[in-house]
């Protein structure tokens, strides 16, 4: 049943990523600027201009160039990079692992934080630690990324020189974990916290409402201990309606990577996209997009399927 | 209860700190180190290279690199744009202007051991400009019409090479210093076929070792450079495309040199004694294409007026802190050959524009303003658009900005205003005194015939001296000619002339022998750590 479920879901996912890559294709056929003028710059001349599209295959209809790109995707060909003059799919391989080592740990220290913070505010309710989370949180849902990424590193990396301030690993003698792990913290810290007030939020909601349910009295009453009660009755019970949240920060964890790629210079998939639009390089572009598209999806999926687990009036 | 409560936050504390002491223990495993290593430079570029194939690239962040690893058959001499031998050793000119015969260094190789010959020289032309050489397909070369004068090339023997011209071309060796005509191994380029341009080989003063994308680019020291090994073991290049972030990384030890500082922050390093501040002005223009085929600036007295009504000294002054000086014309000072000393820039005076403005008649006309968000060469662009708009609006001219991203811009621009705007900004970074009057004001250049006069200037004394000086193999000759055409440019005033830009970069105090050349290409052989 549930095999046949997640399966269901997969290949409805199909026409909904090749939608976006019509989309996306013909959006940035539709932008101003072709990537012709974006490699002259100011010596494309129109008559350049139309050289070098010929050279690059740009000069056919539209619809053309999407059905090539669309046949030789088919047989696993996702095309060169002429901003890059590499193959797209090791440059999105490459990125996309980047964002997913980046996008991942931020899941986990926003999921973890912003249930303990969450779950520590609804305890307190309208106490000094719900309050002073609170602040916290919504400070944390209204500080800019980019913003809070450049305090960090003016911190962190200028003045006390603890981390570095950018990149993935060291150039000389880098590469271990210990190296990707310095580099990691500033940038999965900046991106997990946006997530993590709204995770917090949602869980301390969530919380009291559960908190104030008759079997929780009952509980209460039966002399089972506070911490059980919490952690076990309450939470779990809590944690139905927060897991498919966590799956939507997933998405948006992915989409705030852009911002703090470019600040840390992390070489992930978001910062590449951004060159790749302003290049109009379309086919690394359309190559981005649907690893992301379909990463996307399978987070949300992955995140039903946890509910379904967890809540028993959904699985039967 | 309250007991229960606390025994839960106990417990929770307990976890937390165990977890904050194993994130402490980790970063202070980790505290060493940030400082570069010896003997290697480590430079911040603002983009990840396109390809290290110097036929096949456009930007100045690449030509950083590429002028390292290959050498050219001539190059600039050092704090100017004129040119000297390089890979040939001397050349001689026909007096028709038409061949061009190059003697070439002996016993020159390139990285990968193979000679450095006449044969190679030819295949790097042909490779550019033949369609059916066997390796044309390993392009596109976008600049190859740089050298699109070029009929023949032949290797008379090994180590001389004659260039036959279609025409003669006086900015043909000037172009030749250019990156676009740096000598590749035809050898790699056999070997690597497409993939050439992440596996370059050239003959320069380093070699290149490693390309990790979008982190870094290592080149080592070439121990056999025919000028001699250079002072440094290796150079890396990391782009680092967030400006902020690039002088963060300054600021943290984290690099040695940065190029393209943001004004405030220049001003801030330079009270650090740990930086070191370079400036040079460099062959750039910074102005406003008027668009003469319509409206009010088809009238010569508006076109003065708004040069007269722009304060240039408040946006050098204010806007880019003194990282540029103030045009006086459409050459820049940096070919100071053929720059016209006598030329004074338009004084601010809003009088005088009001009364040129009123002599025409175009009293609180309404005009459409082309502002870009950024581009190559641009600056600042929407601020220094926005400092004209109220400058114009003081003499009564009512201007609509409209903003467009730069690819947009340029779509916008150089197919020509007419129809659709009065003025656009614009800017030029080139190498020869030639080349942008040759491609911008001539009547032969405007966009339907395939060139960038998007204002539709004409003067046919203007093109007249563009045609002769592009002829004469004569520098003197030419320099007169380039001196007269400025003088008519000024006062046509097809063009509000605004700003030369100074390229500048910031070196930690450590680094020594640096400097920045007119061409605004980086050259590090020299420079030590």
């Amino acid at each position: 049943m549930k095999w046949r479920y997640i399966g269901k879901r997969l290949v409805a996912a199909v026409p909904v990523i090749f939608g976006l890559t019509v989309i996306v294709f013909f959006i940035m056929a539709l932008i101003p600027g072709d990537p012709a003028t974006a490699i002259l710059g100011s010596y494309a001349t129109p008559e350049n201009v139309a050289t070098l599209n010929t050279q690059l295959g740009l000069d056919k209809p539209l619809w053309q160039q999407y059905f090539t790109w669309l046949m030789n995707l088919l047989q696993g060909d996702f095309g060169r990079s002429y901003s890059l003059n590499r193959p797209v799919i090791d440059e999105v391989i490459e990125r996309f692992s980047a964002t997913l080592v980046l996008a991942g740990t931020a899941l986990v220290i926003c999921s973890i934080m912003g249930l303990l913070a969450g779950i520590f505010s609804a305890v307190y309710q309208y106490g000094a630690v719900d309050k002073g989370l609170t602040l916290i949180v919504l400070i944390g849902i209204s500080t800019p990324s980019f913003w809070l990424g450049l305090l960090l590193i003016l911190l962190f990396g200028v003045e006390l020189r603890w981390l570095p301030v950018s990149g993935m690993y060291e150039i000389y003698g880098g590469g271990g974990l210990s190296d990707l792990l310095r580099h990691l913290i500033l940038p999965a810290a900046t991106l997990a916290l946006v997530a993590t007030g709204v995770i917090a939020r949602l869980t301390r909601g969530s919380m009291l409402e559960v908190l104030r349910q008759d079997y929780i009295r009952t509980a209460r009453a039966k002399g089972v201990s506070e911490r059980s009660v919490i952690l076990k009755h309450a939470f779990k019970a809590a944690l139905v309606s927060v897991i498919p949240v966590i799956g939507i920060q997933a998405g948006f964890v992915l989409g705030g990577a852009v911002y703090v790629e470019t600040v840390f210079q992390w070489p992930g998939i978001g910062r590449m996209l951004v060159t790749a639009i302003a290049t109009r390089d379309i086919l690394l572009v359309q190559g981005g997009v649907l690893v992301v598209a379909a990463s996307y999806v399978l987070f949300n999926l992955i995140a039903d399927v946890l509910q379904n687990l967890i809540d028993p009036r959904i699985a039967s | 209860m309250e007991e229960k409560m606390m025994k839960l936050v106990n417990h929770a504390r307990k976890h937390i700190f165990l977890q904050i002491s194993m994130i402490g223990l980790l970063l202070l495993a980790g505290i060493a180190g940030a400082a570069t290593p010896p003997n290697v430079l480590v430079v911040g570029q603002i983009a990840e290279p396109k390809s290290l194939d110097p036929h096949a690239v456009t930007a100045v962040n690449d030509f950083r690199i590429l002028m390292n690893i290959y050498d050219g058959l001539v190059q600039y001499k050092s704090g100017t744009l004129q040119v000297q031998p390089a890979l040939a050793e001397s050349w001689e000119i026909s007096d028709d202007g038409l061949v061009y015969t190059f003697a070439l260094r002996s016993g020159v190789k390139f990285h990968d051991g193979s000679d450095f010959n006449a044969e190679a020289v030819k295949f790097n032309f042909d490779r550019m400009l033949d369609e059916s050489h066997p390796y044309h397909n390993t392009g596109p070369f976008p600049l190859s019409f740089f050298f699109s004068a070029i009929k023949e090339v032949k290797a008379v023997d090994t180590l001389t090479v004659q260039f036959t011209l279609d025409a003669p071309f006086a900015p043909f060796l000037s172009n030749l210093a250019y990156p676009t005509g740096l000598i590749v191994s035809p050898d790699a380029v056999m070997k690597h076929g497409n993939d050439f341009g992440r596996n370059p080989v050239g003959s320069g003063p380093f070699k290149f070792a490693k390309w990790e994308s979008n982190s870094h680019v290592i080149v080592e020291r070439n121990e056999g450079y025919w000028g001699g090994a250079p002072a440094l073991e290796a150079v890396v290049f990391r782009p680092i495309t967030d400006a902020n972030t690039r002088v963060a990384e300054m600021l943290s030890g984290g690099i040695d040199m940065m190029v393209e500082v943001p004004p405030d922050n220049l001003q801030e390093m330079a009270k650090d004694p740990s930086f070191q501040i370079h400036e040079q002005a460099g062959p750039h223009l910074w102005f406003l294409i008027l668009n003469a085929k319509e409206g009010p600036f088809k009238d010569k007295r508006v076109r003065q007026a708004i040069n007269y009504a722009i304060n240039k000294e408040a946006i050098v002054d204010n806007i880019l802190q003194g990282t540029a000086i103030v045009a006086a014309g459409p050459t820049p000072p940096a070919f100071a050959w053929a720059y016209n000393n006598d030329l004074t820039p338009y004084s601010y005076d809003p009088e005088k524009a009001k009364a040129l403005i009123k002599e025409a008649g175009f009293e609180n006309a309404e005009l459409t303003f082309y502002v870009t968000e950024g581009g190559s060469g641009m600056l600042d662009p929407v601020a220094m658009g926005t400092s004209i708009q109220a400058d114009l609006a003081k003499v009564g001219l009512k201007v609509k900005i409209e903003t467009y991203e730069w690819n947009t811009f340029l779509g916008k621009v150089n197919p020509g205003l007419e129809g659709k705007a009065d003025m656009a900004e614009m800017a030029w970074m080139t190498n020869d005194p030639d080349t942008l009057p040759f491609l911008a004001l001539r009547t032969a250049a405007w966009p339907d015939k395939g060139g960038f006069n998007s204002g539709y200037y004409s003067n046919p004394e203007v093109d007249d001296l563009l045609e002769k000086a592009r002829t004469s193999t004569d520098q003197a000759e030419r320099a007169e000619l380039y001196k007269k055409m400025q003088t008519i440019v000024y006062d046509d005033a097809p063009w509000a002339f605004i700003a030369n830009w100074k390229q500048n970069a910031v070196t930690s105090s450590n680094v020594k022998n640096f400097k920045l050349e007119p061409s605004f290409l980086l050259l590090l052989k020299g420079v030590s750590k």
